[in-house]
């Protein structure tokens, strides 16, 4: 995340101070020059490799999905029957999945990541306690997504199974809770899929909150605000782009997750808004289905595979132009 | 002069070197490379193990990834060997120069593990409710087509929760060739595969590989789901008896096994299906699984390894597959299998 312009400007400032200053400085030798084109060139190449293998990627699983997406077309996208014996495919149940799970770990992911990164950077703990909370939420992240799968299906599961059973009884009526909860299924994944992008909400927006420069929240104070105005009102809205960022990796995160989800997440192909159903989600299809492909198969599971690539890229530019629209309301002042 | 550990670690770590690769260059060895079933891997893995303590310059490597996986590195020729459950189809066979043998190796039971907390000790199944519980069409413990079949118990109203393999499976094959056989609904609708268009519906919930079923049927209340006979003994779940095509109620268990598998005559190419056997002391589902291996090897000193090994499984090796959960082969069908290892040269 970049340094806000006043911190920037500071810092090199102060480096050109020390450079110019300083009267042992010496003009670069040659063996400097020398040194300093081959680390610009190895960069350069090792940033054209990163783009080469991209492109590379993308066409090779395009050119194999190629003759599936010649067959199938858009009806790949549109219908609901994964019958290999038949040769009908669709991953409409899949995408379904995919983006209801990643968007329910968002909201929960974003909404408990912020309210940490909030409690960790604006003074509510002493200095020593925020740093061993930031680095037990980071552990998070150290966790193998095939423990988290074990633990949904070992503990999360049982735990929530008689709390799903009571509201599904009392609150059926509600599309949400329609269904009753046999076990695996969409809220259990979801919930593990919110623990495991915790861990880079947070991290990620707790940066960004705490290079808000302290004069502004200063001001705020000076200006007669509370401690939540202050907040909700300057520091949150200040920090939004960097928090912005988090939620779009924390997003990214939750689409691409492939094991705990398919440990979780019931695997089967159901078009349902309740939270207790069972669903699938195209990396856990992707995940279980290749080992055993024939050709015929790998080529429509390539297709769907364009499909997950696809869905990222686009949640990746939309994400792009929030954060743009964001940055230029900020720092453009506005009203 | 004062050795650091530092200095210790190094004179260590090239001594640990020089061991190794002494040993390693003592006896010409000859390095065995196969994948595929999981279904038997505790039981290959044993062998595999056992066999290389005796013969210590023969290294055995198998790789557990599923039938097909196995068939598909068989047939691209990075594996010497295959295993698969689900044997070859003939067109898979053509694909490979120079010929392949198939050779049945140990059998093994697919039974119907539940969880019902409040349910009978022994629970029956008629060829209809379980048929129809896999269709979908039973939702209930206590439906008549359950009931029917276990008048001495009382069965519970909790609703049922199918769980089935998540990924394409050789035992999946087997039992959807199984109720294949005796449901035309069946046929008509899923039909057989290593993978099939299970009903729509949010009680079936599938689970990757026999142990992840077998997990999501302990946690679940009121799951039955179809694994192999070793898992369900594993992770100690109770087996459904099932009507055989006697019309008889039986327990899957090595007997009931092996009454299954000998009524079976073997073709010529070793590939015999079981999908439903007539014995009356029969467990209805139950099937071979293959060792796959070329007629042709480049290294006749593989070839000799590999007939050494094979031959060391149907002798000793059976006799530990009981105890594994597996069904030993037939003293006939040992013979078959016996002569046709000369076609692998």
């Amino acid at each position: 995340m970049a340094l806000p312009a006043t911190e920037r400007e500071a810092a090199f400032g102060s480096v050109r101070e020390m450079a110019t200053g300083a009267s042992i400085s010496t003009p670069p030798s040659s063996l400097d020059i020398f040194a300093d084109r081959v680390f610009r060139g190895l960069t350069l190449i090792f940033a054209g490799l990163t783009i080469v293998l991209v492109l590379y990627i993308v066409l090779e699983i395009g050119g194999k999905a190629a003759p599936a997406m010649q067959k199938y077309g858009l009806s790949f996208i549109a219908s609901t029957t994964w019958d290999v014996n038949k040769a009908r495919f669709g991953v409409l149940p899949e995408i379904w999945g995919t983006l209801y799970s990643s968007v329910l770990a968002l909201v929960l992911g974003g909404f408990f990541g912020i309210s940490i990164a909030i409690f960790l950077t604006q003074d509510f703990l002493p200095p020593k306690l925020e740093v061993i909370f930031k680095n037990i939420v980071e552990l998070l992240a150290a966790i193998p997504s095939v423990v988290y799968g074990l633990w949904g299906i070992f503990v999360l599961i049982p735990t929530i199974r008689p709390v799903a059973d009571w509201v599904h009884q009392h609150f059926g009526w509600i599309p949400f809770f329609s269904t009753s909860l046999s076990g695996p299924g969409m809220l259990p994944a979801a919930l593990v899929l919110t623990i495991m992008v915790l861990p880079t909400i947070s991290a990620i927006s707790r940066d960004a909150l705490s290079a808000v420069p302290p004069r502004l929240k200063e001001a705020a104070f000076g200006m007669g605000a509370t401690r939540w105005e202050a907040i909700l009102r300057v520091i949150l809205p200040t920090a939004s782009t960097g928090i912005l960022g988090a939620l779009m990796l924390g997003f990214g995160r939750a689409l691409g997750e492939t094991m705990a989800l398919a440990m979780l997440v019931g695997n089967s192909n159901q078009l349902s808004i309740s939270l207790f159903s069972p669903a699938n989600t195209l990396a856990a299809l992707l995940a279980l289905n290749f080992p055993e492909a024939d050709k015929r198969q790998e080529q429509v599971l390539m297709y769907a595979a364009v499909l997950l690539l696809a869905i990222t890229l686009l949640v990746n530019i939309c994400g792009a132009a929030v954060l743009r629209r964001a940055t230029v309301r900020l720092s453009g002042g506005g009203k | 002069m004062k050795v650091g550990p530092v200095r210790c670690l190094w004179l260590l770590l090239i001594l640990c070197g020089l061991l190794s690769t002494s040993v390693g260059w003592a006896g010409e060895s000859v390095r065995l490379k196969g994948s595929g079933a999981s279904f038997p891997f505790p039981l290959y893995g044993l062998w595999f193990k056992e066999y290389g303590k005796v013969n210590r310059d023969v290294i055995i490597d198998y790789q557990a990834k599923g039938s097909g996986a196995g068939i598909k590195d068989f047939v691209n020729k990075t594996v010497d060997f295959a295993a698969s459950d689900a044997a070859m189809t003939d067109e898979e066979m053509a694909a490979v120069e120079g010929g392949v043998q198939l050779l049945p190796m140990t059998a093994g039971s697919i039974v119907l593990a539940y969880n019902l907390p409040d349910g009978p000790k022994e629970l029956k199944l008629s060829r209809e409710a379980y048929t129809k519980i896999f269709l979908g069409q039973v939702t209930k413990w206590n439906d008549p087509a359950i009931a029917q079949a276990n008048p001495d118990a009382k069965m519970p109203e909790t609703g049922i929760t199918v769980v089935r393999r998540a990924d394409s499976s050789g035992t999946t094959f087997v039992f959807t060739q199984h109720l294949g056989a005796i449901s035309e609904a069946w046929t008509n609708g899923p039909g057989t595969g290593t993978t099939v268009n299970w009903p729509s519906s949010d009680k079936f919930i599938a689970s990757p590989k026999n142990d992840g079923v077998a997990a999501t049927i302990k946690q679940t209340p009121g799951a039955i789901g179809y694994i192999e006979y070793g898992f369900a003994e594993l992770g100690k779940l109770p087996m459904a008896l099932l009507e055989n095509k006697a019309g008889k109620f039986v327990k899957p268990s090595l007997e009931s096994g092996q009454a299954a598998l000998a009524g079976v005559d073997l073709p010529p190419d070793l590939r015999a299906w079981v999908p439903d056997p007539s014995g009356e002391e029969a467990y209805p589902i139950v099937t071979y699984t293959w060792m796959v291996f070329h007629k042709k090897y480049d290294d006749p000193k593989k070839a000799e390894t590999i007939r050494n090994v094979v031959k060391y499984a149907l002798t000793d090796g059976q006799k530990v597959s009981g105890k594994m959960g597996y069904i030993p082969l037939p003293d006939n069908v040992v013979q078959v299998v016996s002569r046709a290892l000369d076609n692998i040269q």
